[in-house]
């Protein structure tokens, strides 16, 4: 019998956010993603600047000062091509610790699109495309080949996971979303239905969200969270289960809940509790894959993703803007191509990185708080207009390059 | 608000300064101050403090009921009285118009003034000080109101800057609007509609604004980013509704610009003409609420308001620029004229939130400030 395992997975992402970019600028200047005022949130480099000192330095001298305290602790990484870009650019000591802890053996990098898109629902040419340009980056600047694949906001359904199986990965992740679990436990392996040699690992998103969302919540019943009580609930959860899928955003760490909220203090001191008892152990995603046969089948004919109350991609398709916005953009992809131009190719792909049409999200009275939180404009409609006046200069640049196509739309 | 106060348990002397009868109103007592008809009573200029005569309270004639003046001794004489015969537990005075007569009630009484304050006279003239007589009466009872409730926070800080009055002695209670007063008995004007109703057959956007064209509205501005967003997209027509001192000029700067013959001027209307609209441009330097805002939202129209207008401030599905930032307002007229997602989103979003705002929550939160005034006062 193997070890109980924590499957620690953190997902790594900056999105090239749109400036104020106005009609007026549409067919004269093509710099959507240079906001000129420094001081703006749609400052990329600020902002990239800002997490790499609240988040990405600190939580990667914990990342490292744990894999040197503790052989049996493991990382799993899914890293955006869109964050390694600005990285290389803005803060490349970032890129060379998250290179050191590869070089360990025990951090694994998960694939996924480069551009962090939601291509795989538009285009699959183009999204085996950004999967592709993905593996050669990490193969590039980390020199190991990925084996398990994530997609974009960890949307799921059972045609994913046959795509990923066809396409030779070993495992993929999505939610453990409990209409679709009923009575089975997040904690363990299964088979994405309809496949043989590719499986299936589960967010544990109680346990997960205790942390990404809750941590610092003081309205919360459970606060403040201490390592101890944390602790007695992964031991808990995982019972006689094999394992505990603690997936989130690595910006919880120093972002999303702050130094000050004590969150390095106490994953300092879990990783060192859960580890005390023998019967207990980090995996990587393929290890854990490697190590737990799947228990069984899992059917998600329906996508499934990792946010809000529904589950379901509402927050980045649901609204006629976010709809509109993405069917103008991937409707130029023939003749985006075809020009051969590797910035405009690239503009554009950066063009389709989920966050733009997650900031369109009019979902204000429910879920109204995260989607505040996260969006850099004022309003949702500003985060449409601006966007659309970009799509539309990309369409005018295109008219120009072939001298063909309309400009309507 | 009244009535959702009166729902709520307050018991309310109202007292206004004409004769008037109110049928329908049965849930607070209306007393009459003087005996003028309300229509005399728009004829004192009350919301045109050029129109007043710099006076002292004391030198008005208290028997020229045509001297705005005149008629606010009455009121204050009628309040001294009303007072002695009914001790209210609060009093609430609205504007600079009620404000000496709420000051003298409370030197009476002892009882919490509180001075609802709608606009102050920066908001009306659109300058530093305005009328110095108007705005000395508004110094003064604002430092003697006990709370002060503002009707934005722009109107809040307005109150902080210009009137030195501490942050905390003012509470921000935003405006709501009861749909049911809409039916007004609107006439549908055939011959401006019927050509703008062509050009929306041919897929004209139609951008309105509905004000008094005065400076404080801001409607250079406007016209100036009519005229750019024309560049960029032909199928626009622009309606002004309304009136004031400012039309002529903006009808020479439609022409100036170019964009004559896709401005309409059609003098004031109210109501159901927003329903043909598709847009509507808040374009205000300084608003203190501006309850036209949800009456457009009402009429199904997308919503472009400045910052500068304290409606903005309880509506989220709105655009929103600076009053002096053209190139903004017109990248948002042209972004909702070219897509039909932005336009249906705005409109649809913002008909869901304005009627969430409702009367009965500014009377809970009056209620709470009256309850907390009387329980904190040291009489």
């Amino acid at each position: 019998m193997s070890k109980r395992g924590i499957v620690l997975y953190l997902h790594v992402h900056q999105p090239f956010r749109v400036r104020q970019y106005s009609v007026f600028d549409t067919a004269n200047k093509h710099d959507y993603f240079a906001e000129p005022n420094y001081d703006n949130d749609r400052n990329n480099e600020r902002v990239l600047r800002k997490v790499a000192d609240k988040s990405y330095r600190p939580m990667n001298s914990l990342l490292e000062k744990l894999l040197v305290q503790y052989p049996d602790f493991k990382v799993s990484l899914s890293i955006t091509g869109t964050f390694l870009e600005q990285a290389e650019m803005w803060a490349p000591d970032v890129i060379e610790s998250f290179r050191r802890m590869v070089a360990t053996g025990r951090v694994e990098i998960v694939s996924e699109t480069y551009y962090h898109s939601l291509a795989f629902f538009y285009s699959r040419q183009e999204f085996e495309r950004q999967v592709e340009m993905h593996r050669t980056k990490i193969r590039e600047l980390f020199g190991t080949e990925t084996k398990v694949f994530r997609n974009t906001e960890l949307a799921y359904n059972n045609e994913l996971g046959k795509w990923a199986e066809g396409y030779g990965f070993k495992g993929i992740l999505a939610e453990g979303w409990d209409p679709i679990l009923e009575w089975r436990s997040p904690n363990t392996v299964y088979r994405p239905a309809g496949t043989e040699n590719i499986s299936l690992l589960l967010k544990n998103y109680h346990l997960s969200d205790d942390l990404a969302f809750r941590f610092s919540n003081k309205s919360w019943t459970e606060w403040p969270l201490t390592a101890d009580k944390y602790n007695s609930w992964v031991n808990a959860s995982a019972g006689d289960q094999p394992l505990v899928n603690l997936f989130m955003d690595y910006e919880t760490f120093g972002e999303h809940q702050w130094a000050d909220t004590g969150i390095f203090d106490f994953f300092d001191a879990f990783v060192g509790d859960w580890l005390k008892d023998d019967s207990n152990t980090f995996y990587t995603v393929s290890e854990a894959i490697e190590a737990i046969p799947p228990v069984g089948e899992l059917s998600m004919p329906n996508t499934v993703t990792w946010a809000d109350t529904e589950r379901d991609l509402t927050a980045w398709l649901g609204n006629s803007m976010q709809q509109e916005a993405l069917r103008h953009l991937y409707a130029l992809e023939h003749d985006v191509m075809r020009t051969d131009d590797l910035e405009l190719i690239a503009d554009w792909r950066k063009l389709q990185t989920s966050d733009h049409v997650y900031y369109m999200c009019t979902k204000w009275f429910t879920d109204g708080d995260v989607h505040a939180y996260f969006s850099p404009y004022e309003s949702p409609y500003d985060a449409f207009l601006f966007y659309i006046n970009a799509v539309r200069d990309i369409r005018w640049r295109l008219h120009h390059y072939h001298g063909t196509g309309s400009l309507n739309g | 608000m009244s009535k959702a106060l009166a729902m709520q348990g307050a018991s309310i002397d109202f007292v206004v300064p004409y004769r008037a009868e109110h049928p329908q109103i049965d849930f607070m007592t209306i007393h009459s101050a003087t005996e003028l008809t309300p229509l005399e009573r728009y004829g004192l200029g009350a919301y045109d403090s050029k129109a007043v005569i710099d006076a002292k309270l004391s030198d008005a004639d208290i028997n020229d009921l045509k001297d705005m003046r005149g008629v606010q001794k009455r009121y204050v004489k009628f309040v001294e009285n009303l007072v002695t015969v009914s001790v209210p537990d609060a009093i609430h005075a609205h504007d600079w118009l009620t404000m000496e007569a709420g000051i003298r009630a409370k030197e009476l009484t002892n009882a919490p003034l509180i001075v609802h304050v709608h606009a102050t006279e920066f908001d009306r003239s659109g300058s530093e000080m305005g009328n110095p007589l108007v705005h000395e009466i508004e110094q003064q009872g604002l430092m003697m109101a006990d709370r002060i409730i503002a009707v934005s926070n722009i109107t809040k800080s307005i109150i902080m800057q210009k009137y030195g009055i501490s942050e905390d002695k003012i509470e921000v209670v935003h405006n709501a609007i009861d749909v049911t007063d809409f039916n007004d008995g609107y006439q549908y004007d055939l011959r401006t509609y019927a050509y703008l109703e062509a050009l929306k057959d041919e897929g004209y956007t139609i951008v309105s604004t509905i004000t008094r064209f005065t400076v404080q509205k801001g409607l250079t501005h406007f016209m100036k980013a009519a005229a750019r967003a024309s560049e960029k997209y032909d199928k626009f027509a622009f309606l002004l509704a309304g009136s004031g001192e400012q039309r002529d000029e903006l009808i020479a700067l439609a022409a100036e610009l170019g964009i004559a013959d896709k401005v309409f001027f059609t003098g004031f209307v109210r109501g159901k003409q927003w329903r043909d609209a598709y847009s509507v441009v808040m374009s205000s330097v300084s608003e203190p609420f501006g309850l036209t805002a949800l009456e457009a939202a009402h009429h199904d129209n997308a919503l472009i308001i400045t910052k500068q207008s304290g409606v903005g401030e309880v509506l989220k599905s709105i655009f929103r620029y600076d009053f002096w930032d053209i190139e903004r307002l017109a990248d948002q007229m042209v972004g909702i004229a070219a897509s039909p997602a932005l336009q249906q989103s705005l409109k649809q979003n913002v008909h869901q939130e304005y009627d969430r705002i409702s009367w009965h929550d500014v009377a809970t939160k009056c209620l709470n400030i009256y309850n907390s005034t009387l329980a904190g006062a040291t009489l």
